[in-house]
């Protein structure tokens, strides 16, 4: 947005000269220093991957050395994995927090939005304060009360206080959208509603469809962030092995004496999988979504 | 508006009025809550060594941790600007281990640092390093690894400072360049003011971020110690804020006093960003408002 200023000449109606012989091998010179230095850094940021993935395939003995390619090669690990923890369990209950807590959050956050950026009434600005406040608060100073509840709803040892909450609305999801809602310019509303179109309407037809990018970014960190989530499984699913995330079940491989280091890197490499590939499909509405929290905040 | 007035209600302000109730009771969640006054503010900071520790774990993790990221982020972000081809890749490579699920993470890393068969210590070995330190295993060195678990998950950071980079006008540079600046004073007196609005708020965002620290922490120290409960093994040099919390209110069930710790991390939280923005109109330049 502030690179707007048009060049006073065009790009095209400069006739290029030729360039000294010496420029061309300075700039060949920089170019090759500059790439030199982007893959070694590259180098340094894959190695862990390469460690585990390398690690996955090697035997209970030689995990335990400094060696770095597996000898012999023992893909069996990844079966081992599924017998060693009930991997297939914790996936299914990862997913369902994952998926129902994202659609909660989408349906709940939205409206929300909307509200806080595309209707007028009094006490919004109030309201989009204390949206900003929830941000700020740690999640600390309500978990303790939050998990009596939950003791006394009986819902201890059960997923439903892991997807429940998102149904009624999550501070940053809402943030983002609003951010995002704010840009759409207003004529779009007030054409729908010359058209006697309902505020509900104007929303599902018009606002959300132009707001597809945010929409998918809060989805996918919203995905991500239960996909990811430790504390709270642990808190709520802790004492449930039937229950347990992923999240948690990668850290049954931890033992006092003798982890197997070839199993923990072998579920490790299944467990970073799915989200690296949904990266690659999505790395766009990731890296906007990412944008937008941060810079028009 | 209304579901999100429930959940307000229900999910936020019943339980901040509650557990501020809380923390002036003793409550082990069998019996009824017991009115104790002050006594748990009282305990945790004259007569609580973890909670100190805890603290000064914490503030390391910040300290340390928060600015080296933001100085490997411009980093990073900086080198994206320079190639003209292959910038996508190098985006994606660079930005993939934020991308990590944080508890594989963590065990990769331990795996990775470990003293006895770990490549790190290996390849110190060769470069002649006599005793390389042993990171998880010993308390000075535990939370140096975790720091570098998280330059490692630089992406998230990188790509906020990237697009900063993007946003300053082409016109200032080929204003310096008139002016014959060098690069380094470019970047002191062009690119860095330009930028220091993502400084900010990945100052206030990291600093928050560290008084809640917990998944990484957690994850390595059960890997080291080996259960559930060795929380901030080694010798508690990983028990930060949020985990020694955990450990109160759930593993020992005291939720009074777990109360009274996170109405001290609120406060405290609240102050330092409270800080943070009075101080930041001193250097932050924004270009228009804040609120555009």
């Amino acid at each position: 947005m502030h690179r707007s200023v048009p060049a006073a000449v065009s790009a095209s109606q400069i006739v290029p000269r030729p360039e000294p012989a010496a420029t061309r091998h300075h700039r060949l010179l920089n170019s090759f220093i500059d790439h030199t230095l982007l893959i070694s850094v590259s180098a340094v940021l894959l190695a862990p991957f390469v460690f585990v993935v390398a690690t996955s395939f090697m035997t209970g003995a030689q995990a335990r050395t400094a060696s770095l390619w597996p000898r012999p090669f023992q893909p069996s690990n990844y079966s081992e994995v599924f017998t060693t923890i009930s991997l297939v369990r914790y996936t299914w209950n990862t997913l369902q927090i994952a998926v129902l807590s994202t659609i909660g959050v989408l349906i709940s956050s939205i409206p929300v939005a909307y509200a806080l950026s595309r209707m007028r009434w009094r006490g919004r600005q109030t309201a989009f304060v204390l949206v900003l406040g929830t941000l700020m608060l740690p999640l600390q100073v309500t978990i303790v009360p939050l998990y009596i509840v939950f003791v006394r709803l009986g819902w201890i040892d059960h997923l439903t206080p892991l997807i429940v909450p998102a149904f009624f609305g999550d501070a940053f999801s809402i943030f983002l959208l609003r951010q995002f809602f704010m840009t759409i310019p207003e004529e779009m509303s007030d054409a729908a509603r010359v058209d006697g179109g309902s505020e509900w309407q104007i929303m599902t037809r018009v606002i959300v469809p132009l707001a597809k990018p945010a929409i998918a970014a809060v989805a996918l960190f919203s995905f991500l962030y239960s996909w990811n989530d430790l504390f709270g499984p642990l808190l709520f699913v802790g004492n449930n092995p039937h229950l347990y995330t992923l999240a948690i079940g990668l850290t049954e491989f931890t033992q006092r004496y003798g982890t197997a280091w070839e199993l923990m890197m072998a579920a490790s490499a299944l467990i970073m999988l799915p989200v690296i590939v949904l990266f690659f499909l999505a790395q766009k509405v990731f890296i906007e979504g990412v944008t937008l929290t941060g810079v028009k905040g | 508006m209304s579901p999100w007035l429930i959940g307000f209600t229900v999910f936020i302000v019943y339980p901040m009025v509650s557990s501020l109730y809380f923390s002036f009771t003793h409550y082990d969640l069998l019996s009824s809550p017991v009115p104790i006054g002050l006594e748990n503010y009282r305990f945790m900071f004259t007569q609580d060594p973890v909670f100190w520790q805890a603290i000064r774990n914490t503030i390391f993790i910040i300290a340390v941790g928060v600015p080296l990221r933001i100085v490997f982020a411009i980093i990073t972000a900086t080198m994206l600007t320079w190639p003209r081809r292959g910038i996508k890749v190098y985006r994606t490579i660079f930005f993939l281990p934020a991308m990590a699920p944080p508890v594989a993470a963590a065990l990769a890393f331990v795996y990775v640092f470990n003293p006895s068969f770990g490549p790190v210590n290996h390849l110190l070995n060769l470069l002649g390093m006599k005793n390389p330190p042993t990171w998880f295993y010993s308390p000075g060195a535990s939370k140096w690894a975790l720091v570098f678990l998280g330059l490692w998950g630089i992406g998230d950071a990188m790509i906020i400072f990237l697009a900063g980079l993007l946003d300053v006008p082409r016109q200032l540079y080929e204003a310096a360049d008139i002016e014959g600046a060098t690069a380094p004073k470019k970047f002191r007196f062009v690119t860095l003011p330009m930028i220091t609005p993502v400084i900010f708020f990945s100052l206030v965002i990291g600093t928050i971020g560290g008084f809640q620290y917990f998944t990484q922490a957690y994850t390595a120290a059960i890997a080291v110690g080996g259960q559930r409960s060795d929380l901030g093994t080694p010798q508690n040099s990983l028990m930060f804020y949020s985990v020694y919390l955990y450990k109160q209110g759930f593993n020992y069930f005291r939720m009074g006093y777990a109360s009274a710790m996170a109405w001290v991390l609120f406060i405290i939280t609240m102050i330092c960003t409270l800080i943070m923005i009075k101080t930041s109109k001193r250097w932050v330049h924004y270009q228009g408002g804040m609120f555009r």
